[in-house]
């Protein structure tokens, strides 16, 4: 009989003397899984608009009313009206034009050279013993301390922008590509040399399609890369672009046309990056790794 | 040519400088392997049979001795025998039908030619619906019958294989053992067969090497003379018992050479 009854103790002692949820044997806390519950995503978007539209109607408000100084921090009205003169009237075009394309041929110069240079280790490992210091030397120094002297060598029109774009990607992928390089399994040069390969065939077909997803892997912080060197390469010497413009309206103090190149900038930063990243992902899905 | 052995190793050994000193991996060995036979080498971890392999397929420059194919000199040269690793080293970035053809593709075979070479025997070899697929979605029996498919479509006679069952697990394994014995008779090539399992040694050979270890040399020959075609029951038979408890003895004698022994003495013998 006194175990039928039990049940009915216990639970009679659980409801009583431990309302706050806890183990009526052993005392411990009762505790659930934690569950996050996830925001639709229309939610989500309005928030982040929400965000946008606020800060920048604080901006305004500020500006307008006198918290904040509007010569030096501008306010969102006045950016606009910048923006569109920019558009119609100003140079927005060339500039971006500009930036643009010493971005992209530096990426691309860098990135190929780079990839190339790195993939050219795995010929020699004597060659890639002499030249490895040199190459760590390379990378550690600041190159983008040396933009004068290049500006100097190569001038003030395009190709010194695309110089410093292509030193400071040049570097990232041939020591990954080298990284990719020294992974490289044995087993699979062994494999190749067993069925009589050259060292051409075990190069093509081996050696570069293993390195490619190390080559693809760099091609998104190259970008950034390429365009931190462009901007750099129009701050210190440039008749045209973003870099320039940023740099030309901040000595005249016209803030506006600051926020107004950057926010250009931006954009541009924004479309490359998503660009690269989808070819990324097209040539990853290429080489099925 | 018919009166030379397909291989012949001709006292071949290979000692490796290593910091510690010279360290003889192989004594000098010599065997020889006839025409159309399926020989196995069957020893403990480090006794060689690798560096033989190796020797074998011209990826190392033995200290002493010559390697003969066919009664021709082959020390040192590549690209004459089909040789199998450990790994299936399919290439990830080629379906299975491409990974198939990659020795002869080296070979300077047009790529149609053996695409429509390979097609059929990967249809007829259990590979059938997954020519076009890529290794990664293979699982491990599967990858093993793509990378031994690879090795015998190099289209040489000599075939070696190195452990090619040794990560598969015991189902797996006797399905493929059975799978090479049918590609065996299909193709009539000589076989070097290594590994670690004294009971797949003697199933699937006419003749197994038993290896010792420090230094590395071969210390008996045993020939198999069970019938073919062989069943799984073989392996109940007297004379397999009889053949098996001689490699156990070899092996388990061998396997503690006494107190100098210092490194490489971790793993098991079968």
């Amino acid at each position: 009989m006194s175990v039928q009854d039990t049940p009915a103790v216990v639970a009679t002692d659980l409801g009583l003397s431990h309302p706050a949820g806890a183990d009526a044997s052993s005392g411990r806390p009762v505790r659930r899984l934690p569950v996050q519950r996830e925001w639709p995503g229309w939610a989500i978007l309005a928030a982040q608009i929400g965000i946008l539209v606020g800060v920048i109607g604080l901006w305004e408000t500020a500006a307008t009313r006198g918290w904040i100084d509007a010569f030096f921090w501008s306010q969102p009205s006045s950016i606009f009206h910048t923006l569109t003169i920019f558009f119609t009237a100003g140079d927005a075009w060339t500039d971006i034009g500009f930036t643009f394309r010493s971005t992209i041929f530096g990426f691309l110069l860098g990135t190929a050279a780079g990839s190339l240079f790195g993939l050219s280790f795995w010929w020699s490992r004597n060659y890639a013993a002499i030249l490895h210091p040199y190459i760590i030397c390379f990378e550690s120094i600041p190159k983008l301390a040396l933009a004068p002297l290049v500006i100097l060598v190569f001038g003030l029109g395009l190709a010194s922008k695309v110089a410093i774009a292509t030193a400071l990607t040049l570097v990232v992928s041939t020591l990954t590509t080298y990284a990719g390089v020294k992974a490289l399994d044995q087993d699979g040069e062994r494999l190749f040399y067993s069925l009589g390969a050259s060292r051409l065939q075990v190069f093509c077909k081996l050696v570069v399609p293993s390195c490619l997803p190390w080559i693809i892997s760099v091609l998104r912080v190259n970008i950034g890369l390429a365009l931190t060197g462009a901007i750099v390469g129009e701050f210190i010497a440039s008749q045209h672009g973003l870099g320039r413009a940023i740099l030309y309206a901040g000595q005249t103090y016209d803030i506006a046309l600051v926020w107004v190149a950057v926010l250009a900038l931006s954009t541009l930063a924004v479309i490359m990056y998503a660009t690269v990243s989808w070819l990324e992902r097209v040539l990853r899905k290429g080489v099925r790794q | 040519m018919s009166s030379a052995p397909k291989l012949r190793i001709d006292n071949v050994s290979m000692t490796f400088k290593t910091p510690a000193g010279a360290f003889q991996a192989l004594a000098p060995v010599t065997l020889a392997i006839p025409q159309g036979r399926f020989v196995s080498l069957i020893g403990p971890s480090g006794c060689g049979k690798s560096t033989i392999f190796n020797i074998v397929a011209g990826l190392l420059e033995p200290t002493a001795g010559r390697v003969l194919i066919d009664g021709v000199e082959a020390t040192g040269t590549i690209g004459r025998v089909g040789y199998m690793l450990q790994k299936d080293l399919l290439l990830p970035w080629r379906s299975v039908l491409d990974n198939v053809i990659l020795g002869m593709e080296i070979q300077g075979v047009p790529l149609r030619k053996a695409r429509d070479r390979a097609l059929p025997l990967l249809q007829r070899y259990g590979l059938s619906g997954f020519e076009h697929l890529y290794p990664n979605s293979l699982s491990g029996g599967m990858r093993q019958r793509a990378a031994l498919l690879r090795t015998l479509l190099f289209d040489t006679d000599l075939i070696l294989l190195d452990e090619p069952f040794g990560a598969l697990d015991a189902q797996t394994k006797l399905q493929m053992q059975e799978w090479l014995m049918q590609l065996w008779g299909d193709f009539g090539k000589t076989v070097v067969f290594v590994t670690h399992d004294i009971d797949e040694a003697i199933f699937l050979s006419d003749e197994v090497h038993v290896m010792a270890t420090r230094p590395g040399r071969v210390v008996e020959t045993i020939p198999v003379s069970i019938e073919r075609p062989r069943r799984r029951t073989s392996v109940l038979t007297p004379e397999f018992l009889a053949t098996k408890e001689r490699c156990l003895e070899l092996l388990t004698t061998g396997a503690f050479p006494g107190p100098s022994s210092r490194r490489h003495d971790r793993r098991e013998v079968a």
